[in-house]
């Protein structure tokens, strides 16, 4: 039974699970030039990461995380900090849940919501660092809105899942998971729910 | 570096008692179908009458009071759906009398499930709440039971925390405002004595692979005054309780296993009440922020549910895996649903440390040295993950 332990998860994802790369070790001393923190007790998954930007290059040299949560929120924070080290801070903020579920080769689906965290600390960071700089004019402004934040479900989720055939808080539940752990957010779920569909379906 | 195997994870399953799976061998010999008259049908049945009379004689029944069911979520299954019927046009004794069900909110998701099932239709449910220890506030219960006859459902020794229940005092007060009181004791039976006279129950579920006997059998005890109504209807086995040809081979093991478990329970309790204290104290003086769910005595001997916040439920449990350590989690996350355990959350602890917790269930074959390897590695992967946390255990580090 010891050979070979196999998880849900990919052999990649438990590398990074069992090895998590670039931790943040001494937060104290270390000088970041972006921070960022998102992530939920609720949910039970919690996000930190920090960043080191060459400035004249706008590329980030170093990134460093800390995560409360599951294997699979380790594993995609560890790849994560891998991916952007090198990156520009533009195709940096552009990484999705999607990229670095593709590079961990995949996660079980009821764990890509949840879960990877890591693109919106890392966007978080990135903001931090152009307003601490004087490039308030950089800051991108979340087009999307979080609305659940136990499941981290934006607006814009929520009008896909409309256009996608969604037309109760059933269907919201099930194709974005959204309210589905404390449900704080439902009336305004319900809410959202009747705005698109007036803006999609309705003349 | 040859890797322990350590499996505490006994109230999930166990493994099979040798002496059962010897048993089980004999039993495949016997193909016979119990209602067959002639030989080979015979063979089995009397196999099978064996096993049933020593399951009963366990739990101080007599045999006729025992139906053998699928499994002990079957047996569940089937005393709420069935007197929880509204119907009155049925020939069941209790039809229509005893549709309100009362359970608690610590009871095994099969009783929850079912019940919010009847909820649905249109069936009344009240749920009775807990202690920060899992015990059943019994003022509460009193109040429901005031209200009218009902089919009262109480577990007895809770699965994730193992919190006993009284319920005998249960019984008595269910019994004394004329309602039905039926206890799933699946995690009970083999681990402390019951005696359903004594206890007063009418109905209470068991499962044979909670005590070293095989999966895919369970058994419901039912007083023989009480009135019941088959879920699985369409034979007469089971004295027409329970259709289906019988799982002969699984009703052996059960039999087999219960017969072992006369003879192995009260030392072995003994010798893990001592490993659990063992634990309960070393982890306490190796690790800091630690808090230990359920009963402080009320409590199985077998299980010690604990809980680490800044480090996440499922990180630990596959940590530990990685280890050759085996135990569970109330996290969300390992869930597969996105709550954490609601047995511990009903006790009140803060939200984070449901998501931090483990269950640790020894069993038969826990033996010193691996208390002793829990104790070696635990603590070190509770350092590892608390460091990479970003909720922070102050300037302790997480670890003494």
């Amino acid at each position: 039974m010891n050979a070979k332990i196999d998880w849900a998860y990919s052999e990649k994802l438990k590398e990074h699970f069992i090895n998590p790369r670039n931790v943040l070790e001494d937060e104290e001393s270390y000088q970041d030039d972006g921070k960022g923190i998102v992530g939920n007790m609720k949910c039970g998954d919690e996000m930190l990461i920090v960043i080191k930007v060459d400035k004249e290059k706008g590329i980030i040299t170093d990134c460093k995380w800390k995560t409360y949560g599951c294997a699979s929120a380790i594993a995609s924070t560890s790849i994560l900090s891998e991916m952007v080290i090198g990156m520009t801070l533009e195709d940096a903020y552009n990484i999705s849940p999607k990229d670095i579920a593709k590079e961990l080769g995949g996660l079980p689906v009821h764990k890509v919501h949840c879960s990877v965290l890591g693109d919106k600390a890392l966007k978080a960071a990135i903001n931090d660092y152009y307003s601490r700089n004087g490039m308030e004019d950089k800051v991108k402004k979340e087009e999307a809105r979080v609305v659940c934040h136990c499941m981290n479900v934006t607006d814009h989720e929520i009008e896909e899942a409309v256009l996608d055939g969604a037309r109760s808080f059933l269907d919201i539940q099930e194709k974005t998971k959204a309210g589905t752990v404390c449900a704080d957010c439902k009336e305004e779920i319900i809410d959202l729910l009747d705005k698109y569909k007036k803006k999609h379906f309705e003349a | 570096m040859v890797l322990r195997n350590v499996y505490m994870d006994n109230n999930a399953t166990t493994p099979l008692h040798p002496e059962v799976k010897k048993e089980l061998v004999k039993a495949m010999e016997v193909f016979g179908n119990p209602s067959s008259m002639h030989q080979f049908g015979q063979a089995a049945k009397v196999m099978m009458k064996e096993a049933r009379e020593s399951v009963a004689s366990f739990i101080g029944s007599s045999p006729e009071e025992i139906i053998f069911t699928g499994s002990g979520s079957e047996a569940n299954n089937t005393v709420l759906s069935i007197l929880a019927c509204p119907a009155r046009q049925c020939s069941f004794s209790g039809a229509g009398k005893y549709n309100k069900v009362i359970t608690s909110v610590i009871e095994h998701p099969c009783v929850m499930e079912t019940v919010k099932c009847l909820s649905d239709r249109s069936i009344e449910v009240k749920y009775i709440s807990v202690d920060k220890y899992g015990k059943i506030k019994m003022d509460e219960l009193e109040q429901e039971l005031k209200k009218g006859p009902a089919l009262v459902s109480i577990m007895t020794a809770n699965n994730e925390i193992g919190t006993i229940q009284d319920i005998k005092k249960i019984s008595e007060i269910v019994h004394q405002y004329g309602s039905l009181f039926h206890t799933d004791a699946v995690q009970a039976v083999g681990k402390i004595p019951i005696d359903v006279n004594d206890l007063g129950v009418d109905f209470l579920t068991m499962s044979a692979h909670k005590i070293y006997g095989p999966k895919g059998i369970g058994a419901l005890y039912i007083h023989r005054d009480t009135p019941f109504c088959p879920l699985i209807r369409g034979g007469h086995q089971e004295g027409g309780r329970r259709a289906g040809t019988e799982n002969t081979l699984g009703i052996v093991g059960f039999g087999k296993a219960v017969q072992l478990r006369k003879e192995e329970m009260t030392a072995e309790h003994d010798r893990l009440l001592k490993y659990k204290e063992k634990l309960r104290e070393g982890l306490k003086n190796r690790i800091e922020h630690i808090y230990f769910n359920g009963h402080p005595e009320d409590s199985l001997a077998n299980t010690l549910n604990v809980s680490f916040p800044g480090a996440e439920g499922e990180s630990i449990l596959l940590y530990l895996d990685l280890e050759g350590i085996a135990v569970s989690t109330g996290s969300a996350c390992a869930s597969g649903s996105l709550d954490p355990s609601h047995v511990l959350l009903s006790t009140g602890i803060p939200i984070e440390n449901a998501h931090g917790s483990i269950r640790i269930s020894m069993g038969r074959e826990t033996s010193e040295e691996d208390i002793d390897y829990m104790l070696d590695v635990l603590p070190g992967i509770i350092k590892k993950i608390r460091d990479m946390s970003t909720v922070s255990m102050g300037s302790v580090g997480g670890i003494k």
